[in-house]
């Protein structure tokens, strides 16, 4: 019974790993961000090409992961994302394509292998992460047998949450954060500088992807369409657990991952799956706005 | 400027003739001194790693064709076109190039799925398709070269072996959830229980998902002493990463694969799969002349010195020559005539001698077992000691005796049981 609590919370906190930017992006600024799943294959890709180039490990490729996804979400959020805010399905659109592009850059090497160049790490293929030596196999804690990474993973997902939490209750700017999703135009005329919160709240997001790539890449495989179905499960978790709540995408989090997990282990994971779009779809329809919501612009 | 009606209708069909005509006169032009042929692979697309492999090694065995004098003294000119990892566009492409471009013969495909969806171009205009992947059989058409593996050239001795060599008595069966991975499982019940063991689960992960945590505890708990593996794709990673991070090493309780290759165990870091074993009818590591200068002119010909050869990619090589046989052989390029020309031909492959088989145009091939070793390189363990006959309805009770397949097409009579 342990093991399968076990796997459930190991489930919930990937889950909640990847939804984490997203409950952000999309619960606080109202953007659906469907490049967030290329965020966390951009982290997967910086570790690949951190132990390539630079010879650095996978813990010392999660401080950089979080730079370069952060980057380039604030670059996405300059010259994107900016100019279509309260427009919710154009953002969808236009993510989808950065998203497209993002993949084709990664595949096609930027381009460069139409030419003959081929750069190792990038390109179609499937690449190789190595894991730290004590990350791997499994170690006992109080008796139960724990798969060392899937625990690992949930450390730095409370971890994550934590520093999240910090940040929007507890810091100057994560205040105005919550100002801007309450009402935006009441926030400006407080003198919230918007456009300036926004990106940094949007390139803290897209981190928070880099991040996650970077612990996926430890297990799951790294290729180019690999973000594709991890935004889906996100935005699940987001849905459910209602927009803006960070309590809430941690509840869902757990609430999906859990379910997972026991209909994996009483029945099978293709059932599994079927059982958490099941409880997706009774939550929206029983309740909209998903577990914990309250009203926003 | 007025366009009356009967204006409009004469040029419209002038202009139609034209079209019409245009494909004519290039084939006219062009059959003097080529032959074309149909090269149908993904070069985009999720399956277009693959896929862009099998479509060089095709293509590299028509360059060396024709450099070595052509076919019936002409040169093969190839046509490519792309799927798109789409079985839609499958269809599409293969109608352009047996329709428009009205070729007889046409070598490609990876999917079984992408196969289904051009099968009735091919059928229907009565062309030939070459394809070069080992598949689930259950299939029996006459306008279809089988060159990979079925079923029972990837588990008649893998089983037995299994239980006899390796001592094991109790299988749990796993694979991804589609139709290839669910035909060898009833293959490999049929064989576990003819040899003696029994089996304990036969479960499923959906194509592409990597959450392996619940599945791979099911094993823990389910007692069994080997695990057989027809998992595909980026799961396989997951899956062999998982099964090491729960403490199970592969000399207690190893993965036996159908599917795991060369590729995947680059991805997931050989330190993961070292001492787990699969077969397949070639390995990169086979150990022979022929195979050696095979890897070495593959790499030459793609530029990449570290290139990975599998057994798809050998049989897209190889059946581009039983091809070239065939038609030198029947001595025309027609369907009908290429389709009773291969039936019998014989070609030393890089994987050791390979028969297309007269009745049912599948390809008998060499049974192999490796063993993957830390450098990432499978080590041959087991080797049958000749190409086994091809049945593509093992699963359904066909032997040698008693074949489902023939030219006449499969007997339903024997199908129902």
């Amino acid at each position: 019974m342990a093991e399968v609590f076990f796997i459930g919370l190991s489930v919930g906190s990937i889950l909640l790993l990847v939804a984490l930017g997203l409950a952000i992006t999309y619960g606080a600024m109202g953007v659906i961000n469907m490049a967030h799943g290329e965020m966390v294959m951009v982290g997967a890709y910086t570790t690949v090409m951190a132990r390539i180039y630079l010879k650095l490990g996978l813990l010392a490729s999660i401080p950089l992961a979080f730079i370069v996804t952060a980057l380039l979400g604030l670059l996405i959020e300059r010259v994107i994302v900016r100019r279509l805010y309260r427009r919710l399905l154009d953002t969808l659109l236009a993510t989808w394509g950065v998203a497209l592009l993002i993949q084709q850059a990664v595949r096609l090497e930027f381009g460069l292998s139409l030419i003959g160049i081929h750069i190792p790490g990038l390109g179609a293929g499937l690449q190789n992460v190595q894991v730290p030596e004590w990350l791997v196999g499994s170690t006992h804690v109080f008796g139960v047998e724990i798969n060392a990474y899937r625990g690992f993973i949930i450390l730095v997902t409370i971890a994550m949450t934590f520093v999240t939490w910090l940040i929007m209750y507890k810091s100057p700017i994560g205040m105005q954060v919550r100002a801007i999703m309450r009402n935006p135009k009441m926030a400006a005329a407080c003198g919230i500088n918007v456009e300036r919160v926004n990106a940094l709240t949007f390139a803290y997001g897209s981190g928070l992807a880099g991040i996650a790539g970077v612990m996926m890449s430890g297990f799951k495989t790294v290729f180019p369409d690999m973000g594709t179905p991890m935004v889906v499960d996100g935005f699940l978790v987001v849905v459910v657990g209602g927009l803006g709540s960070l309590f809430g995408t941690v509840a869902a989090a757990g609430l999906l991952g859990q379910l997972n997990g026991v209909t994996a282990s009483l029945a099978n994971d293709s059932l599994a799956r079927a059982a958490v779009f099941a409880a997706v779809i009774v939550v929206i329809v029983l309740r909209p706005k998903g577990l914990f919501s309250y009203k926003g612009r | 400027m007025s366009v009356n009606r009967r204006s409009f209708l004469k040029t419209t069909a002038g202009g139609v003739a034209a079209v019409a005509g245009a494909p004519l006169f290039s084939r006219t032009a062009l059959a003097a001194d080529t032959i074309d042929v149909g090269v149908l692979f993904s070069l985009t697309g999720g399956l277009s790693i693959i896929e862009k492999s099998l479509s060089d090694a095709t293509l590299m065995a028509i360059a060396e064709i024709n450099a070595s004098g052509g076919v019936m003294g002409k040169q093969i000119h190839a046509i490519s076109e792309d799927g798109a990892s789409d079985p839609k566009t499958y269809n599409e492409k293969a109608s352009k190039l047996v329709i428009q471009d009205k070729l007889a013969t046409v070598f490609g495909s990876y999917t079984s799925a992408s196969r289904k969806a051009v099968l009735p171009v091919f059928e229907k205009r009565n062309a030939m398709y070459f394809y070069p992947t080992y598949y689930e059989g259950y299939e029996c058409s006459r306008n279809v070269v089988y060159t990979g593996a079925v079923p029972n050239q990837q588990l008649s001795n893998f089983i037995p072996w299994i239980i006899k060599t390796l001592g094991k008595k109790t299988f749990f069966i796993v694979g991804s959830n589609y139709i290839y991975p669910r035909e060898m499982a009833k293959v490999c019940k049929i064989l576990i229980e003819k040899n003696g063991a029994k089996w304990v689960a036969d479960e499923y992960l959906e194509l592409g998902d990597s959450e392996w945590g619940s599945m791979v505890n099911k094993i823990k708990n389910s007692g069994a002493d080997v695990v057989l593996s027809n998992v595909v794709g980026d799961s396989v990673v997951a899956f062999y990463r998982e099964f090491k991070n729960q403490g199970f090493t592969h000399d207690k309780l190893p993965i036996c694969a159908t599917v795991t290759s060369e590729i995947e165990i680059a991805a997931m870091g050989a330190e993961y799969a070292a001492g787990s074993y699969t077969s397949f009818p070639y390995f990169q590591a086979i150990d022979t002349p022929e195979n050696k200068s095979f890897i070495e002119r593959y790499r030459t010909y793609v530029k990449d010195p570290h290139a990975v050869t599998h057994h798809a990619l050998c049989s897209a090589y190889f059946q581009v020559f039983l091809w070239k046989q065939a038609v030198e052989k029947a001595k025309a390029t027609t369907a009908d005539a290429i389709r009773e020309g291969v039936r019998g031909q014989e070609f030393l492959s890089p994987g050791g001698a390979v028969k297309i088989e007269p009745e049912n145009l599948h390809t008998w091939l060499t049974p192999r077992i490796a063993q993957w070793q830390p450098d990432g390189q499978g080590k041959i363990v087991d080797a049958y000691p000749a190409p086994i006959f091809p049945l593509p309805y093992s699963a359904y009770g066909e032997t040698e005796s008693n074949l489902f397949c023939t030219p006449k097409g499969v007997d339903p009579s024997k199908l129902k049981g």
